[in-house]
């Protein structure tokens, strides 16, 4: 009658955040497809069934087949193996922008923050600045300022986004550092570096996640739109946003040049969605059980 | 015996845009090495803002001491740099807080939380660290299995026990508790209160609680400094406080707790609540609600008289040569 539950492993912050995930169905399942992406963009080489610039103009605008899985675009290049190299490019921009702006709009937020006053005041006015001015417009300037390429469209859409991480962090170590326990974290002495690294941050990641698995949709989009304006990846390189632009125009005749493309920034979207939700309750040890 | 701290004059005022509320005023208390030390008073009478500005960790604005020193080991606190006040804090001095269920952080383990103090203080690798909170873990009863797990899978009691192991993880001199156990049940306030006293006689720490509850002081402390808007109206040791109560304030007190073998069918509070400390009266703060007032108590603040050696009451009652029947 009377039996234990088996014990979760023990050794940790992230052990049992992974081990709180892994019982979450659709997180697990959101991970496994965006380690597939991730699979598919470091073997593309391997797993895309022609290269990304075969132009084949016997077979243009081609509906799904044996031979072309999802079809042709209108130089006669194979779609899935497009969207297979594109999906490098997606995870790439989306990835690391998302990371560089954490990194940079985290730290500004919490230090803004914890501090108050006027550090907090100097912080949120610059903030408040790039926030003035739209997101989009703003990655465009950036992006056209520093000319086309990989690097330079992960710091524009980077840039943009640090406000937004920078008041998510603030807002919630405002609440956060009214805490007793933070009170208690300086009783025994410890620097605040120590206060915030240890005792704030890891408070609110919860916010971050959330706001992060968002963005990274947001920054694939972005990507892709900056790629349209011609600021962002350069032709012949594929791109799922590029590829569904340029596939625009034939929508009404060949539906499936845009629909896939369209399917991949789809599921890849809803995974990190998926997975950003399942990450947030694992990381939450309250929620534990 | 010499005296582990001494607080001298000390003022900590609440500045608004609207109004200054004084917290403490005039403050002087000394606690010798080893002895414990009751504080106690009414809600708002400044005992918590006492023990923060012994910390400094006055939140400032508001709050500022605006005159005192608070000698500690030959040092003024008040004048230590923020650097140095931190190799203090949690190392020398340590304080208890109020409240267990929000003075853990909850995403780290109370494993982690305890040696985090030791890392922070000894330079000890993670992993001595982690073997030293262990050993407190064990310290204070709770088995060391439950070193990776975080505050919510303990319960208060449990959790006021983590809270002592983390103050007291670096064998502080000076322990400051601040109602250790306000929130706590009664069965677990005993537990939690013999263990503060075995661990106190064993490492011979000094000790400052904090409570509004006599009955506790009775049980810990070795001395008592009663506690009224923000001043000390009566200090001494435990039977000359218990035995002999000199101050009106102290005597109310006392009244208002209901004897256990009379039938009593209605309390016997103090009469009037305390003054507003934005606007403390003139005279003697307790002059309002006292039995004894004359006319000196309010135009004049009476100071502190010994009446038997130790034995300090704030009143004119029993200022020297003037001594009346009370």
């Amino acid at each position: 009658m009377w039996q234990r539950k088996k014990k979760a492993p023990k050794k940790g912050f992230w052990n049992d955040a992974w081990y709180r995930l892994k019982k979450n169905k659709g997180a697990m399942l959101s991970l496994v497809v965006l380690l597939g992406l991730i699979i598919c963009a470091i073997f593309a080489d391997y797993i895309a069934p022609y290269p990304y610039d075969l132009q084949d103009y016997n077979h243009t605008f081609e509906f799904p087949s044996k031979k072309h899985l999802l079809g042709t675009d209108n130089f006669g290049r194979d779609i899935l193996s497009r969207i297979i190299y594109g999906s490098r490019i997606s995870l790439i921009v989306g990835f690391s922008s998302i990371i560089v702006a954490i990194i940079f709009g985290g730290l500004l937020g919490a230090i803004s923050g914890y501090y108050g006053n006027k550090v907090d005041n100097a912080i949120m006015r610059a903030m408040d600045v790039l926030m003035a001015i739209p997101g989009m417009l703003l990655a465009i300037s950036l992006a056209a300022a520093l000319k086309p390429g990989l690097m330079n469209l992960v710091i524009a859409i980077a840039i943009a986004d640090v406000p937004g991480y920078a008041r998510v962090v603030r807002a919630s170590v405002l609440t956060i550092k009214e805490q007793e326990y933070i009170e208690a974290a300086e009783c025994i002495g410890a620097p605040d570096s120590r206060i915030i690294l240890q005792h704030i941050i890891p408070n609110c990641l919860a916010p971050i996640i959330v706001q992060a698995t968002l963005g990274m949709a947001g920054a694939i989009l972005s990507a892709s739109a900056l790629s349209f304006l011609g600021l962002g990846i350069q032709p012949p390189t594929p791109e799922w946003g590029s590829m569904l632009s340029s596939a625009r125009q034939y929508i009404r005749t060949y539906w499936h040049m845009t629909t896939f493309p369209g399917i991949a920034i789809m599921i890849t979207i809803f995974a990190l969605n998926v997975l950003g939700d399942g990450l947030r309750d694992a990381l939450d040890p309250r929620l534990k059980n | 015996m010499d005296n582990i701290i001494e607080i001298k004059n000390l003022s900590i005022q609440y500045k608004t845009d609207e109004r200054t509320v004084e917290a403490v005023n005039n403050l002087n208390l000394t606690l010798a090495r080893g002895e414990s030390l009751g504080l106690v008073g009414e809600t708002g009478a400044g005992k918590t803002t006492t023990a923060l500005g012994i910390m400094g960790l006055i939140p400032d604005p508001p709050g500022l001491v605006t005159a005192g020193e608070i000698i500690f080991e030959g040092q003024d606190l008040l004048k230590l740099s923020k650097h140095k006040l931190r190799g203090i804090r949690g190392n020398k001095i340590s304080m208890i807080f109020q409240d267990p269920m929000t003075s853990l952080n909850p995403v780290v383990t109370v494993g982690d939380q305890i040696a985090e103090s030791i890392r922070i203080h000894e330079r000890l690798s993670r992993r001595e660290a982690s073997k030293k909170a262990m050993d407190m873990l064990e310290l204070v009863g709770i088995p060391k299995e439950r070193y990776s797990e975080y505050p919510h899978q303990f319960s208060g009691g449990m959790k006021q026990r983590v809270v002592i192991a983390i103050a007291l993880s670096c064998n502080p001199e000076l322990l400051l508790a601040d109602e250790p156990t306000t929130a706590l049940d009664v069965t677990i306030q005993a537990q939690v209160l013999e263990l503060i006293i075995k661990l106190k006689k064993e490492r011979n720490t000094s000790m400052l609680l904090i409570t509004h509850d006599l009955g506790v002081v009775v049980e810990v402390c070795d001395k008592v400094a009663i506690m009224y808007a923000g001043e000390i109206v009566e200090y001494g040791s435990l039977e000359q406080i218990y035995d002999h109560t000199c101050h009106p304030y102290t005597k109310g007190l006392f009244g208002s707790i209901p004897d256990i073998e009379a039938a009593v069918d209605r309390l016997n509070p103090i009469p009037g609540l305390m003054p507003d400390p934005a606007d403390l009266p003139q005279g003697c703060s307790f002059e309002p609600r006292c039995k004894l007032a004359c006319a000196r108590c309010k135009k004049e603040n009476p100071s502190m008289v010994e009446v038997e050696a130790g034995h300090l009451v704030k009143c004119f009652n029993f200022a020297k040569g003037e001594e009346r029947n009370v």
